[in-house]
């Protein structure tokens, strides 16, 4: 069971988190809502509950609680730019189909 | 595939429901658009890899507008279809043109009503009309870098803009397709960007040069709340005004005495912009210019020729400064920090002498272009609601004290400048005339007594009061201003409930002389102020006076006077028309003693009949069926 990062989004998650001056670590998780079943959360990290599984890439800690694992284990994590818009996607094997942006996805 | 933002914990959105929004920098010479990305508030580039573009608008022949550097470009090439700086006219009538460069610089349509018009190619276009090409813009980058559409924005404007440049910014944004969550004052989105609320009581003073306008507004932080203190400014003064006063210094070196078209002018202001912003990192700097005969002339210019050049606009700054602090009632020592925004407090005389007149070497360590739209994105951020608990409540002020018109042209003040928005005040006013059944509502905005001396703001009718006698009648005037400094003024008749109400929506054809002119205006002529009022409110009384004893005399003064008494009131009547129509607030003052004194016995003999009548009335109810009630 493992969730991985690459080094550009471990470099961005660092640099956001220096400048909002807080927090453990980014905190990745899935909410059974969206279009298509499921929906990825991402957010940061204040703290790190009993029973989270913690992964660690550059310095950068990554929190997932062990609901989320389930659907997230084997993912790597990258920063890419698409045209203007740069962000974080997910690359995770586990899914089957997603809907047309990708927000939401099954497995 | 979509791409993810960091969210706060607990604060992550479902798909497709993501709230982006952005703070939009609406300047007068350059525009800039941010956005919080994961946490972090940052300016987005556009596809020219452009994080701030000009705010200059190139209309073509086919109706299409190019936007930003493309359009600066077509300056030179094509002055009159390149619209620059248009935030100066904003919000402004015809009638304003006289006082801006713009009726040298552009042509106009003079006769499309009272909003002016820039004559293009492509039509007829507003300063709305620019802005709005400008916004949509600045949208299309945040679409293309958040990836999505965006649910609102903060858009600055100057502290200084008044309700009608207000409306004519959200009339821009609207047309745009924007939707603005609220128009937030650029130095107080420069304090949020510095993070200055952490600051618990620091007293901080925004000094904010740009390219076309200054503020100076002093901010308190109190149980990280904003508080802002007071504000000042000028709406005429910027780099702008740097570049004009080098470009006519350059012109006269290379012995240039008269400028033979725009585009030569406009070359002209971009050498010396050059010229400025090299002298900002060297201590001299040379420069060339092109002649009509097609040589040129090449000079060079120090440092310290270029500061004496902007010393008088400078110190206009400075001035500011000291009534900003005289409003919020401190000492230069008490400011804890000065914060430098737009670029030209890049001028190192502009930082030597703030820091010099604050006593403290002055912040610039954000960039001070970029500081005023990272904030307005930090506000964004907490409007649509991404952040846990939006504990930022920000405090603004009204910058110049709102009225009504009263009797005699003078101005009632109903809010006074520098409260604190939003703000409802109600105040109570009365008929004048007996019988009156209409009150002509007249909302104006400044600071000087006599209404002439303010700006028009609106104007109304409250129709349908009950016919009383004068000063019966109770009508109550609601001023309110909502958070976004726009105004809303409603009249209210107590006893029949008549009501008559006016948005104050841009008037844009009516206006006095500039806004910082009103505040020095009313600073410089406080006293004369002060004696036309005395003499306006004298006269306003002997009209009523001479109304009042008319009225009696006419009803009854042959009853109880005979012709010698009625002589003596009627000259003093009319010694006091006379004084009235003089300029002496003593001589009217004394030419009505005169009459209340005159009038006396006949006015004791008004009386008497008539508490005779009522005493008659109330002893033999039948009498009164009869006849009027004289004997006992």
């Amino acid at each position: 069971m493992a969730i991985t990062l690459t080094d550009k989004a471990a470099e961005h998650v660092k640099g956001f988190l220096d400048k909002r001056g807080q927090g453990v670590g980014l905190r990745l998780a899935v909410r059974t809502t969206g279009c298509s079943g499921m929906a990825y959360v991402i957010e940061f990290a204040d703290e790190v509950a009993a029973n989270d599984e913690v992964f660690e890439h550059n310095d950068v800690k990554v929190v997932v609680d062990p609901k989320s694992l389930v659907y997230l284990d084997g993912t790597e994590l990258d920063f890419t730019k698409e045209g203007l818009n740069e962000g974080f996607k997910f690359n995770n094997p586990n899914v089957k189909d997603e809907c047309g942006c990708g927000e939401s996805f099954n497995i | 595939m979509a791409l993810f933002q960091i969210a706060e914990p607990g604060q992550a959105q479902a798909p497709h429901q993501r709230r982006l929004a952005v703070g939009i920098d609406l300047g007068t010479t350059n525009s800039l658009v941010a956005s919080v990305l994961s946490g972090s508030a940052k300016v987005l580039a556009n596809e020219q890899a452009e994080t701030s573009i000009p705010s200059v608008v190139h209309y073509q022949e086919d109706g299409a507008a190019l936007v930003g550097t493309a359009a600066q470009a077509m300056a030179v090439a094509d002055p009159y279809n390149t619209i620059a700086s248009a935030k100066r006219l904003m919000g402004k009538g015809a009638s304003d043109l006289a006082d801006t460069l713009f009726a040298d610089r552009y042509q106009f349509d003079t006769d499309s009503g009272s909003i002016p018009a820039f004559k293009t190619q492509a039509g007829n276009k507003t300063a709305v009309d620019v802005s709005t090409a400008i916004l949509q813009s600045l949208k299309n980058t945040a679409e293309l870098s958040l990836g999505g559409e965006l649910v609102g924005a903060v858009i600055t404007v100057p502290a200084y803009f008044d309700d009608a440049q207000r409306q004519a910014t959200k009339d821009a944004a609207t047309v745009a397709g924007l939707h603005v969550l609220r128009l937030l004052n650029e130095p107080t989105a420069a304090a949020l960007a510095y993070g200055l609320d952490a600051k618990e009581d620091a007293c901080v003073a925004i000094f904010d040069l740009g390219g076309g306008t200054f503020d100076i507004s002093l901010l308190k932080m109190q149980r990280g709340l904003f508080e802002v203190m007071a504000t000042a400014g000028d709406t005429a003064l910027g780099g702008d005004d740097f570049d004009h006063a080098l470009a006519a210094f350059l012109a006269k070196q290379a012995g240039i005495s008269e400028l033979s078209d725009a585009s030569q002018q406009r070359n002209l202001l971009n050498i010396a912009r050059e010229v400025k912003e090299q002298l900002s990192n060297q201590s001299s700097c040379d420069f060339e210019i092109p002649l009509a005969d097609g040589a040129s002339f090449t000079g060079s210019i120090d440092r310290e020729q270029f500061n004496k050049l902007i010393e008088p606009l400078f110190k206009r700054s400075l001035k500011s400064c000291r009534q900003a602090l005289r409003d919020a009632n401190i000492e230069k020592t008490n400011v804890d920090a000065v914060v430098m925004v737009g670029g030209s407090t890049r001028v190192p005389l502009v930082r030597d002498r703030v820091s010099e007149f604050f006593g403290k070497t002055v912040l610039t360590d954000i960039n001070p272009d970029e500081v005023v739209a990272v904030g307005a994105a930090l506000q964004a951020d907490i409007l649509a609601g991404n952040k846990p608990d939006s504990e930022l409540l920000l405090l603004d002020v009204i910058p110049l004290s709102l009225g009504l018109e009263t009797m005699g042209g003078l101005a009632e003040k109903v809010i006074p400048r520098n409260t604190t928005i939003p703000i409802a005040r109600a105040q109570e006013f009365t008929t004048y005339k007996d019988g009156q059944t209409a009150l002509a509502l007249h909302v104006v905005q400044g600071e000087r007594e006599l209404v002439s001396d303010c700006r028009s703001l609106a104007r109304f009718e409250l129709r349908d009061i009950p016919p009383r006698v004068a000063g019966a009648v109770r009508i109550q005037v609601i001023f309110q201003v909502d958070a976004d400094g726009l105004l809303t003024v409603s009249a209210i008749e107590k006893e029949s409930g008549v009501v008559a109400s006016v948005d104050v929506k841009p008037s844009y054809g009516l206006s006095d002389s500039e806004i910082e002119q009103m505040l020095t205006a009313s600073m410089e002529h406080a006293s004369d102020d002060m004696h036309a009022r005395a003499l306006q409110e004298q006269k306003v009384e002997s009209d009523r006076v001479i109304e009042a004893i008319t009225s009696a005399l006419r009803s009854d003064g042959d009853e109880h006077l005979d012709g010698d008494e009625r002589a003596v009131i009627d000259s003093a009547i009319s010694d006091l028309q006379n004084a009235r129509d003089g300029d002496s607030t003593d001589v009217i003052k004394s030419a009505i003693a005169k009459v209340e004194k005159v009038s006396n016995t006949y006015v004791e003999r008004r009386m008497n009949a008539t508490v005779r009548k009522m005493m008659a009335g109330k002893q033999l109810a039948d009498v009164e069926a009869d006849g009027p009630a004289d004997t006992e």
